[in-house]
């Protein structure tokens, strides 16, 4: 079990990617990041005022960046690209594919404003499809943490480890649920809470909710076995088969579609010994405009749509 | 020489654009004030005077199109559109909001009178290259606008469409760059140099007319110029960002940022003293 709860405190996960940065680029000069004309956003403007030899800001250009980042890298460079999560990965995914995971190159592209919380800008800036983009590209680490905390552990961890990684992050302030470091292990899940009854398997900042889920469903009597999965690719396959035994349900939980993402990779996990599951998600379709906390209980990205899926999962089990 | 009257017209319409911009941005609580502001002349021009369009009927296959292709500048577009009367000026209010239909960036299926869905940088030209040889094939004769960014031409597609627009001699097509010398990190010549712009433009098959972005007759004298050139034109608008609001122009932080309360006040009454003034 790893400790986990809801604290009052709330941090933005960029400003732990920038201060693991810094951190980074003290200890090691073959630290380089790149941005594209949202330094100020992605906050790795940060390290670019710190280390302004080290730091490129290519201008409105993400193809052309994640170019530079890859010749970089060739040259024993280690490569931190930086965009919104829309820009980073869907505008130039050739480039991506092409340059980097083929080459299997020394890339860590890691996202912010990933996801239906973006709010006001809409479905044009809320990226939805990332994770299913880098997921399918051979090579390519997945990894969406849950908070500050675990972003400054995996950021030194992807740093020390060759070939690309795809990191995202959202936009919003998210409650610190890791009080204390931990060394972070790629491709390991994260055991929260212990229960039988049924299986939350989350990523990213939607961990919260599924804390918040477990509550819920504590006082009504049900016990639920939370997982956070930081790593969607490449998945702990042995904790999803495991929690599928064990609790014969599972719900998985991400701010993304519910095509490609984390239900993708835990329904593939378990193909050979599937078990009823539901995926929480955004369900094939475009975001938009709105309140971030509005948007998410619409699209029932939220702890109690959760308790819900789990409740009615349990009730149907039973008859 | 242009009729005074439509000059000062198209000023008050621009002022009123403003207006609605501030407001709109102000009540969504975020959005992109600096750079809708620095189009509203073009946009009063274009909605109000030189565009062929009819907002009763906002797919009528005749009309000129307008792509906005630095997305964000949407508060402003939408004040045009409903001026025009495409929707009710009260929808303003809800720009941003949930379940209303003003979506932060341009969207063509929800908002009328939007021609393309817009908000991811450099892809508007290729769409009005698109538009525009469309109207080739089928014997019409509507013009395509797309308003850039400056900040936008750093994007390798921009340069493709640039490309493709003089070899397929689209005279009906007219880019209008805004070329306020800023995006999100700085001075677009720190950012990324891409001086001297209009050579570059030129070297891509391209007629350039460089004008001041806020001259209402140098607006309409070009906008008139480039009806007659047979390639394609880039009408390159030398604006202020942030044009109308004393503490917006020239402002890198209010590329993406609503005004505080106190500003906005001082801001509307601001435009409200250049409206009084304008109208003597
Ligand atoms: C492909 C893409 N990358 C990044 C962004 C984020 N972004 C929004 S506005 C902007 C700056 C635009 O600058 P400019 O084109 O000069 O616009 P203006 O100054 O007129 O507001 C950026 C980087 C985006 N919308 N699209
Ligand atoms: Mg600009």
């Amino acid at each position: 079990m790893v400790s986990a709860k809801i604290t009052d405190k709330m941090r933005n996960l960029r400003d732990g990617y920038s201060s693991a940065l810094i951190k980074l680029g003290y200890e090691n000069e073959n630290i380089v990041v790149l941005d594209a004309d949202l330094a100020l956003s992605t906050k790795t403007k940060r390290f670019g005022t710190i280390f302004p030899d080290r730091f490129f800001d290519c201008g409105i250009s993400e193809a052309n960046m994640m170019g530079m980042a890859a010749g970089l890298a060739t040259c024993g460079k280690i490569a931190f690209a930086s965009s919104f999560a829309v820009f980073a990965t869907g505008r130039c995914y050739d480039q991506i594919r092409q340059s980097i995971a083929y080459p299997q190159l020394n890339v860590k592209i890691v996202a912010t404003h990933a996801g239906i919380s973006v709010g006001g800008d809409g479905a044009s800036h809320q990226m939805l499809e990332d994770m299913a983009l880098m997921r399918a590209l051979p090579n390519m680490r997945v990894i969406a943490p849950a908070d500050a905390t675990e972003v400054e552990d995996v950021i030194p961890k992807i740093a020390s480890e060759p070939g690309p990684f795809y990191v995202r992050m959202g936009r919003a302030d998210a409650p610190v649920i890791f009080v204390r470091h931990n060394k972070f292990k790629i491709g390991k899940a994260k055991l929260l809470r212990r229960g039988s009854d049924v299986t939350i398997i989350s990523t990213g900042t939607m961990t919260a909710e599924a804390l918040k889920a477990y509550d819920l469903l504590k006082k009504e009597g049900i016990e639920a076995r939370v997982i956070h999965m930081p790593t969607v690719k490449p998945i702990d396959k042995k904790a999803v088969i495991k929690a599928a035994r064990e609790t014969g349900l599972i719900i998985t939980c991400e701010e993304h579609s519910v095509i490609g993402g984390l239900g993708g990779a835990v329904s593939r996990a378990m193909s050979e010994e599937p078990v009823p599951m539901r995926r929480i998600g955004v369900n094939d379709v475009f975001g938009e405009s709105g309140d971030a906390m509005e948007l998410v209980k619409k699209y029932g990205l939220s702890a109690d749509n959760i308790a819900k899926n789990a409740k009615d999962m349990l009730k149907k089990k039973k008859e | 020489m242009h009729d005074k009257e439509l000059i000062k017209e198209l000023q008050r319409k621009a002022l009123l654009i403003r207006k609605y911009v501030i407001d709109s941005v102000y009540r969504a609580g975020s959005g992109h004030p600096g750079g809708s502001l620095s189009i509203a002349d073009i946009l009063s021009c274009l909605y109000f005077h030189e565009m062929r369009h009819d907002p009763k009927n906002p797919r009528w296959p005749d009309r000129d199109r307008l792509v906005l292709s630095k997305g964000h500048a949407a508060p402003a577009l939408y004040a045009a559109l409903a001026m025009s009367g495409y929707f009710p000026v009260e929808e303003l209010k809800n720009l941003r909001k949930t379940g209303h239909f003003l979506q932060g960036h341009p969207c063509m299926l929800k908002v009328p009178g939007v021609d393309m869905s817009t908000g991811s940088l450099g892809q508007g030209l290729s769409v009005g290259i698109g538009m525009a040889i469309a109207g080739k094939l089928d014997e019409k004769d509507y013009r395509v606008f797309v308003i850039l960014g400056d900040g936008e031409m750093d994007e390798g597609q921009v340069w493709e469409a640039a490309a493709s627009a003089s070899h397929h001699s689209l005279d009906n097509l007219i880019a209008i760059l805004d070329r306020n010398g800023l995006q999100i990190d700085g001075h677009t010549e720190e950012i990324l140099n891409l001086e001297p712009m209009q050579w570059r433009w030129r070297a891509f098959g391209w007629d350039v007319i460089e004008i001041d972005g806020h001259n209402i007759e140098e607006i309409l004298d070009a906008l008139h110029e480039a009806d007659k050139n047979d390639k394609p034109t880039l009408i390159m608008a030398y604006t202020i960002k942030g044009k109308g609001v004393s503490f917006m122009e020239g402002s890198l932080s209010f590329h993406g940022k609503p005004p505080s309360d106190e500003q906005y006040l001082k801001a509307m009454s601001e435009l409200n003293q250049a409206e009084e003034e304008l109208n003597g």
